[in-house]
């Protein structure tokens, strides 16, 4: 980031934020569109021409709500905690690289805000910030359903991020760097990185959607048992804040997903990169969530923890001896 | 093995959610299009008249006893000698039915000596308010064809007709 003003990383943000803003608005209607598909029916179709108004229409409803808040609940916090989430989803996006940066006429448009060595690093560390103003928001709400979903959704993402990890280490070590658009450099010298780290990818995929709080991971906001989890007490613009962390953190997951190990934005059968080429791995990988979501049922919550810690985790272990067994036999050559 | 078959199951779940995406919509598009309903739907009801434009109900009452929700109110009155309104002796001056309260069971239909009530395919009655669905008998009676003009006043017993003088 060489002669990057300030100022040139703040328009760049703010129109990564509108992306991301707009990218939620639409991928919310895209998924009700699709469980429509999936459950034979149409989804939204009212609301402007095939149902395309309709985050419109969400969004003015939203901010026409009543801002409610329970009369035990802790003030601050409790208006901090939709806040803090959203900060945190947007701030791991910024050090994710869309593609290769831009040459528009001798000008330069890198495609992330920033690029530090250890950007993958990053990441993880803001990501799991996140669950902070879940676990907060629960706390304040001063409510015993809301108290429920968060210690869930607290004890889920923290036993989610360890096989996480693994998962991302083994990427890492078949990589060896923690810069994103390194490890994609790799990819494209070699093959993408789900050939010989199969299992990785697909604990990274499973913990992915218990990182989000997805169906059938979603314990956190069972509305069969807990009314609506953590966000049982939000309304309005804050309860839309929590909806847009929760899809934005999806966003960088699937991001991150395609960047680990599905080759970035390299295209397949050697075609060149392109900034279209992780936007449709992204699509396929934000698909496979809609799918899943359709498909599988709620898991049990001793369940959850029982699949996260004594098989993930451990396979997790096994597949990061595997990996490091592979590079230090000389790797992919 | 046992983790093998239930990785396998999940699979198989997966393919059987991705077939439903192509498959053909069940949804109807409702207010455009309209699901042919039964040919005896017992939807909303009318008073019939015969062909010449009298009235069929003859303020008989049977429906008004017949019905198990206790929706209908009839008052009948003699017929005016000079201008009859049904081939009876006596019409129905009053003919009340509360839609909300009624259970579209068909039990007045049934009890209907002349066929005179009968319910109808149409599902579709909407208001705003709830004095709308208390509907009288000129919102009943299907239009008579003899009459261009749009109806007179609703029916007033002449004086001194009949035994029931309570409107």
């Amino acid at each position: 980031m060489n002669g990057m003003s300030l100022g040139y990383v703040l328009v760049r943000s703010v129109i990564l934020i509108v992306l991301l803003m707009s990218a939620f608005a639409y991928f919310m209607v895209m998924e009700r569109k699709v469980i429509g598909y999936f459950q034979l029916r149409w989804g939204p179709v009212r609301v402007g021409p095939w149902g395309l108004l309709q985050p419109l229409a969400d969004a003015l409803k939203m901010l026409a709500k009543e801002d409610a808040q329970p009369l035990a609940a802790d003030g601050l916090v409790f208006h901090v905690a939709p806040a803090l989430t959203l900060f945190v989803a947007l701030a791991a996006f910024a050090v994710i690289p869309l593609g290769p940066a831009l040459h528009i006429g001798g000008f330069l448009l890198p495609l992330s805000i920033a690029n530090p060595s250890t950007g993958l690093l990053f990441v993880l560390a803001v990501a799991s910030l996140g669950v902070y103003g879940i676990s907060l928001g629960g706390w304040a709400s001063q409510s015993k359903y809301a108290l429920l979903g968060s210690l869930r959704a607290s004890a889920q993402m923290v036993s989610y991020e360890l096989a996480l990890g693994m998962a991302v280490i083994s990427a890492v070590v078949l990589g060896g760097s923690l810069s994103l658009p390194r490890l994609v450099a790799q990819q494209s010298l070699h093959t993408w990185a789900f050939i010989p780290d199969i299992l990785g990818f697909v604990i990274f995929v499973i913990c992915s959607v218990a990182e989000t709080n997805r169906a059938p991971f979603d314990l956190a906001e069972a509305e069969g048992e807990l009314v609506a989890g953590f966000h049982t007490e939000y309304s309005g613009f804050r309860f839309a804040s929590f909806v847009m962390a929760e899809y934005i953190n999806m966003f960088t997951l699937s991001a991150l997903g395609a960047l680990l190990f599905l080759g970035g934005w390299n295209g397949p059968f050697g075609l060149g990169p392109s900034v279209w080429w992780l936007l449709t791995k992204m699509a396929l990988y934000l698909f496979l969530f809609i799918w899943i979501r359709v498909t599988f049922p709620r898991i049990r919550y001793d369940r959850l923890m029982q699949f996260g810690w004594k098989v993930l985790v451990p396979i997790g272990f096994l597949n990061l001896i595997w990996i490091s067994v592979f590079v230090v036999g000389g790797g992919w050559r | 093995m046992g983790a093998l078959s239930q990785v396998r199951s999940l699979g198989r779940g997966l393919a059987t959610t991705f077939g439903y995406l192509f498959r053909p919509r069940v949804t109807v598009d409702y207010p455009e299009r309209e699901r042919p309903v039964p040919e005896r739907f017992r939807g909303l009801h009318i008073l019939d008249r015969h062909d010449g434009g009298l009235e069929k109900c003859v303020g008989c009452e049977l429906c008004q006893a017949a019905c198990p929700a206790h929706c209908i109110t009839v008052e009948a009155a003699e017929n005016p000698p000079d201008a009859a309104v049904s081939p009876g002796e006596r019409y129905a001056w009053r003919y009340e039915i509360d839609l909300l309260r009624c259970i579209f069971c068909g039990m007045c239909e049934e009890a209907c000596p002349t066929g005179a009530i009968q319910l109808t395919p149409r599902h579709d009655f909407v208001a705003f308010r709830r004095e709308d669905f208390l509907v009288d008998k000129r919102w009943l009676t299907v239009p008579d064809p003899a009459v261009v003009a749009p109806e007179a006043e609703p029916v007033r017993p002449p004086a001194g007709a009949g035994g029931k003088m309570a409107g």
